[in-house]
């Protein structure tokens, strides 16, 4: 009788710890989710391409006249991205047609090109997570980039005529430290 | 504000968002760097800023208060920087009110590229519009002006 109650007992914390289990990965699944809605966002996703022509605008078309990546992400000899974008979005006299600007713009370099456009879920977390591409960053760091990096902000205050990151910042972080908390597992 | 232009120091009374173009042109008289659109789409007004490429129509004044500013008219100061050679030699300009912006920008890519090829060309010179068309003749004389540069020991 009493090694039946105990197998009873056995069975069911195996199967409360299966569903916790779970529960966590759903969990973590869905703060991927998150962390995914935001950096395949046009702010975000317009420069984490695969070619070498950066996109624009909220309908990620090709960025006007013909401007490159660069080796190093920051444009082309000669026509760097600071040619045209500052340190700081434009005031308002300046009017709606004006580039952005925020400190250090840039696309990642031609060599660790992180892509996030199009890119599946479980894709998005292998890149996002591989320190050989994402600038030697372990967890901690990429949430500390995240979380205060200037031109990551610039996402949720991009200026005149672009549609900010419509997951309000604070959320992101805080599902940004929740899948890192959880391990950061890639879904799938 | 204090602004270093030409290796100058001007001391410029002026609100802290009006534009570097502005400044130039109308409170230094500087009217070498060319109006073209205001909204950095045509590359009419491109000067070096510490010695790289802006587009002084959206640059705010204050944003380059500390910083080295060069107009085209000290790119030189008796036409002899190779990129005003080569385009006298090659005889680009044909209206003209592009070119300063042009000129402007080849100095910069051949600073970056001693030796450009037609592509990095291309890809530098891409931003700066010439109603004209002259942009074969630019080009050529890009590679000359490399050449020149390369002659005078500068690259």
């Amino acid at each position: 009788m009493h090694v039946c109650i105990l197998r009873i007992f056995a069975t069911l914390s195996a199967l409360l710890l299966a569903a916790s289990a779970f529960a966590r990965v759903a969990e973590a699944d869905a703060d991927f989710a998150t962390v995914q809605r935001v950096l395949q966002h046009p702010r975000c996703a317009n420069c984490h391409i695969p070619g070498d022509a950066p996109l624009q605008f909220d309908d990620s078309r090709p960025h006007a006249q013909h401007v490159r990546r660069g080796d190093d992400g920051k444009g082309a000899p000669g026509l760097p991205c600071s040619t045209c974008h500052g340190q700081a979005n434009l005031p308002a006299s300046y009017g709606a047609h004006v580039p952005p600007g925020a400190p250090n713009w840039h696309l990642p370099p031609a060599a660790h090109r992180m892509v996030f456009i199009d890119a599946p879920a479980a894709q998005l977390c292998r890149t996002l997570k591989d320190s050989a591409q994402n600038g030697g960053k372990d967890l901690a760091a990429l949430l500390e980039h995240v979380r205060s990096d200037a031109l990551v902000l610039w996402g949720w205050n991009p200026g005149q005529g672009r549609a900010p990151v419509p997951v309000p910042h604070a959320d992101f972080v805080d599902a940004f430290r929740r899948w890192t908390d959880a391990g950061a597992p890639c879904p799938g | 504000m204090k602004l270093d232009i030409n290796g100058r120091s001007h001391e410029i009374d002026a609100p802290d968002d009006m534009p570097l173009l502005w400044v130039l042109r109308d409170l230094v008289g500087l009217t070498g760097t060319k109006y073209g659109c205001g909204m950095a789409q045509c590359g009419a007004c491109t000067v070096h800023v510490d010695g790289q490429p802006m587009r002084s129509c959206v640059t705010p004044a204050s944003a380059v208060a500390g910083q080295k500013i060069t107009t085209i008219e000290s790119l030189s100061d008796d036409a002899s920087h190779p990129v005003q050679r080569a385009w006298i030699e090659l005889d680009v300009v044909q209206c003209g009110y592009c070119q300063s912006g042009q000129v402007m920008a080849a100095a910069a890519l051949i600073r970056a590229k001693p030796k450009p090829s037609d592509a990095d060309i291309d890809a530098a010179m891409a931003g700066n519009l010439c109603r004209c068309g002259t942009y074969q003749r630019i080009r050529a004389a890009v590679h000359r002006a490399a050449e020149l540069a390369r002659e005078d020991g500068h690259a």
